[in-house]
């Protein structure tokens, strides 16, 4: 290979194969304690509901455990081991401090039913959380119940619903831009709300006099992503809050992208009614191979009396509570009080920022994704020359022409070291290269990506056959997705 | 500020190549009466040292060295050290959905290991990658079902953890689903006469738990047979998944939604935890969530990606199964460990101990006070029906560093002075004989007339 990576080198990682295929009859990784109490005839108390057999579960021993856990480890990427650029997801440091305090015994032990008079730790750190994250957001209230992004979303828009029912009538649809994430259109159609798609402009926004024109008294609210995916800011907020408000709709503000945002401009104070903030992107709590997230929504005052219960109260002696009677209420979105383990970092992320933190780390993301988007442009196609904030979306338009695509170039920067960007979103971009590099990475770590990525351009004109074959160092070449679709293998079975 | 790498030179240099003049060129795009002028109001940057220190304090507040009697959906089991070892991997811990297959084998075949387990455990025939948590599996599990059959009203058990039954609620309340209940009888378990005449030509699904809310095992194959007959299907919730290790799967299900919290995640007041949705593989393509398939690569190397994904917002949008999408891998791959560790004989030995302190608890209450639901067998929790409010009785408890049961007044009121009690093998017996002897103290004073002595009753 002519373009060869400063980033990366090859080495051995260990092989491993199902933890089923090195079970065996008699080992095992547990011991129990001697049982204090009398032995039970298992049979003489549960009768025909009890067990006999466990089938194919595994007998392994401890020191094989460590192993085959470490060693599929090695076999994936990770922030701690370089950049993460995937557009939208936020891929920032998290925090090690944040996993120490979140294991304390108190937090980590705590019982969600223990009275509240031996709860008031869990109870402070639910309540100088969401006072935090008002502050941030310049909403009014908070519920922090909700498990990551998209159930926050379905919870903003139950409570939207919940609104414009109590005022008697709920309306009929939810307007979504064209360049929306996938759970946007997926929750308004399980809150019962039709989707109606906005068209972008020609500058990546919100076409203002199209979403006047569709905007009538049937229209529940506006899910808007803002900065949008295309990390675009869109500028003519006002007007659109303005047009959403004088026809009675709300604006959802889709917060994934806050990294863009805090500590430089609040959503509570650019007419945004009801947002879901993600504490796995924009608060620092790790991502674990897929979750688990925390999706808070905060919300104006109008709509405060909706918040899902509990609430969180303080009493006339100072001490906190919740508080269920809540007659308004959209009622549960999952059981107890949320990802608290989500909470008890993102708080320790807020700590360690403070107010000017805070700031820094947003002005330095934006930086980043300004000095890639200046390093890329013209190597890579810029569809929309507007300024951008914490993301940037290329196409691959050039490269298309020697017939290689997003996805393509995406596997071939596997072998430079980096983890790709987004492929393929959003929609609006054809063929879109979605990079999102966040404040945690040194200009150095820019640097090698932005060669990595020249590099391949070049690759492209010179074998774009090679790159179409990429990646060429992993453990597993590109893997047949269809095959796997069409003939799902979903768990091992024993060889019979 | 610790976590930024760059230089005040590094950032100059940044701003200088991309030819702007300071950072306030980057931000224009925010209309100014927009941008923020003033520092955000929350605390000032503090040390790590500082951090730690006021978590500390957090946690000595919040039921620090207390032991429980708590349940009722959430389980204080051991949880094994590599546990923790592991998943603190960086790899692990700071990698995302593994979209991109070839640099996250890892994840993906620790998730199909997950989901194996969870079907040998279940006997269904697949599992996803998890769900939110148990709740939100089961109202996820009723969709799904609603989806299958094409009819819309659904019958749920009482006996159904009530939170559970109010998450239900709420996603139904504009799917057009109607929601009516089967109640339990004297044995603790759902009424079957009740339910099959609550069944009728629109019911798309009866939806249990079993150990139910109670502790009771429910006779799940006679409820299937009452549900197939008429043409709903069956919804099971597992709440407490250790009971899977010596209580009969409910097999005759069509779907299992549960929460694998007892497999290794730690009580966290209430989460993280993990929700799992398994089911026959002829449903496959209707159920919610992601799913890993097994494949081969060029060279017909074994590997794995995430699949089935046309049933997913990403690709299907408004017309997608779910709109879930960060899940709770993490979670899922504690619970993966777990299952390793204790594995085919450790699950049902460490089941057999919970049965056991669970039993010896019931009896020994059982001779001061009332144990309800006496009939039916049950798995690690049960319901003791005293004279004196629990309230009291745990407020005397407290003293002792010993959170007691859960009192039901709030949920069941039909059941007067009654409390829910979890023995897990952490329970001792010495903690079982104190919390005993509480209750017996204060059914004596109730029956001499006079209040037991109480130093305020927290509720
Ligand atoms: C713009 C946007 N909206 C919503 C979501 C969904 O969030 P979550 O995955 O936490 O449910 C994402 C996540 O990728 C996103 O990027």
């Amino acid at each position: 290979m002519k373009h060869m990576t400063r980033k990366a080198t090859r080495h051995v990682n260990q092989n491993e194969g199902l933890i089923f295929e090195k079970s065996s009859a008699g080992k095992a990784a547990w011991k129990l304690p001697p049982l204090d109490v009398p032995e039970v005839d298992t049979a003489k108390l549960l009768g025909a509901a009890e067990r006999k057999d466990l089938g194919n579960m595994p007998e392994v021993s401890e020191i094989e455990i460590i192993r085959h856990f470490t060693r599929l480890s090695t076999w994936n990427y990770a922030i701690d081991l370089g950049m993460y650029p995937l557009g939208s997801c936020t891929m920032k440091y998290n925090p090690r401090v944040n996993e120490v305090v979140a294991r304390l015994d108190g937090l980590a032990n705590g019982h969600p039913y223990q009275p509240e008079k031996i709860s008031q730790g869990a109870l402070r750190i639910l309540k100088t959380l969401s006072d935090c994250l008002i502050e941030i957001t310049g909403m009014d209230a908070i519920t922090l119940q909700p498990a990551a992004g998209a159930h926050g979303e379905l919870t903003g828009l139950l409570i939207v619903r919940a609104y414009h029912q109590a005022k008697g009538n709920p309306r009929k649809k939810v307007l979504i831009p064209d360049s929306a994430h996938g759970t946007n259109p997926a929750t308004a159609a399980m809150v019962g709300y039709s989707v109606e798609n906005l068209k972008s402009n020609p500058k990546g926004m919100v076409d203002v006099a199209a979403l006047a024109a569709q905007m009538d008294e049937d229209v529940a609210a506006l899910m808007l992503t803002n900065p949008n995916t295309l990390g675009v800011f869109e500028q003519e907020i006002n007007k659109i809050a303005e047009i959403m408000h004088a026809k009675g709709g709300l604006l959802y503000m889709d917060g994934a992208n806050m990294n863009a945002l805090v500590g430089k401009v609040r959503p509570g104070d650019f007419g945004v009614d009801v947002m879901h903030l993600n504490l796995h992107k924009t608060f620092s709590t790790p991502h674990g191979g897929g979750g688990p997230g925390s999706g808070p929504v905060a919300v104006k005052q109008t709509l405060e009396p909706f918040l899902p219960k509990p609430v969180v109260i303080t009493k006339p002696d100072g001490t906190l509570a919740f508080e269920y009677n809540r007659p308004m209420s959209v009622g549960r979105v999952r059981a107890f009080y949320g990802n608290f383990g989500m909470f008890v970092r993102a708080l320790a992320y807020i700590l360690a920022n403070g107010p000017d933190g805070l700031r820094q780390t947003t002005e330095d993301a934006v930086l980043n994704t300004n000095y890639i988007r200046k390093g890329l442009d013209g190597i890579y196609d810029l569809p929309y020359s507007t300024p951008t904030m914490h993301e940037v979306v290329f196409s691959d338009k050039l490269q298309q022409k020697k017939g290689v695509k997003t996805g393509d170039i995406a596997k071939r920067l596997i072998d430079y070291g980096f983890h790709p960007y987004t492929v393929s979103f959003p929609l609006i971009v054809h063929g879109a290269l979605m990079i999102e590099p966040t404040e945690s990475e040194s200009k150095e770590e820019m640097d090698l990506f932005i060669e990595a990525m020249k590099s391949i351009a070049e690759e492209v004109q010179e074998d774009p056959q090679m790159v179409l074959d990429a990646p060429h160092s992993t453990r597993v070449s590109r893997l047949d997705e269809v095959a796997a679709a069409r003939k799902p293998v979903l768990r091992w079975k024993p060889a019979s | 500020m610790r976590y930024l790498p760059k230089s005040p030179a590094d950032r100059e240099a940044l701003l200088k190549a991309i030819g702007a003049r300071s950072i306030d060129d980057l931000f224009a795009p925010i209309p100014a009466e927009y941008r923020l002028q003033r520092d955000l109001k929350v605390p000032r940057q503090m040390a790590e040292s500082e951090i730690v220190d006021w978590y500390r304090e957090r946690s000595r507040e919040n039921g620090d060295g207390y032991a429980t009697f708590l349940g009722a959906g959430a389980y204080y089991h051991y949880r094994p050290v590599i546990i923790d070892s592991l998943i603190s991997r960086g790899e692990f811990l700071t990698a995302y959905t593994p979209y991109q297959a070839e640099i996250s084998q890892g994840t993906l075949q620790s998730i199909f290991e997950f989901q194996t387990m969870i079907c040998e455990l279940t006997g269904m025939e697949v599992a996803n990658a998890s769900m939110y948590d148990g709740s939100t599996a089961a109202a996820e599990a009723v969709m799904m079902a609603v989806r299958l059959t094409g009819r819309r009203s659904v019958v749920i058990a009482h006996s159904l953890h009530p939170e559970y039954r109010e998450v239900l609620a709420t996603y139904a309340w504009h799917q057009g689903m109607p929601l009516s209940a089967a109640p339990f009888t004297s044995t603790g378990r759902i009424d079957l006469k009740a339910l099959e005449e609550s069944i009728n030509s629109d019911t798309a699904c009866v939806l249990i738990q079993s150990p139910n809310f109670f502790g009771t095992i429910e006779d799940v194959a006679a409820i299937a047979d009452i549900a197939h007959k008429r043409g709903a299907l069956l919804v099971v919730s597992i709440a407490e998944a250790v009971s899977l290790g010596i209580i009969e799967p409910p097999r005759q299900a069509d779907i299992i939604a549960m929460e694998a919290q007892s497999f290794g995640v730690p009580l966290g007041f209430g989460g993280p935890y993990c929700g799992v949705i398994a089911t026959r593989e002829q449903f496959v393509r209707q159920m919610p969530g992601r799913l890993v398939g097994q494949t081969t690569d060029k060279t017909g190397k074994r590997g794995f990606v995430l699949t089935l994904a046309t049933r997913e917002q990403h690709i299907r949008r408004e017309k997608a199964t779910s709109n879930i999408c960060t899940n709770q891998a993490l979670v899922a791959l504690m619970a993966n460990i777990f299952m390793t560790i204790y594995g085919k004989v450790g699950l049902r030995e460490l089941a057999k101990q919970n049965l056991a302190k669970a039993a010896y608890a019931a009896q020994q209450f059982g001779k001061h006070a009332k144990v309800l639901f006496p009939s039916a067998p049950r798995f690690n929790e049960f319901v003791v029906q005293t004279s004196e409010d629990p309230y009291a009785v745990n407020a005397r408890l407290l003293g002792h560093k010993i959170v007691g049961g859960l009192p039901l007044k709030k949920f069941y009121p039909e059941l007067g002075n009654a409390a829910l009690w979890c023995c897990t093998e952490m329970t001792t017996r010495t903690s079982i004989d104190t919390a005993v002897a509480m209750v017996a103290e204060g059914e004596r004073s109730v029956r001499a007339g006079k209040e037991p002595e109480t130093q305020g009753v927290a509720r």
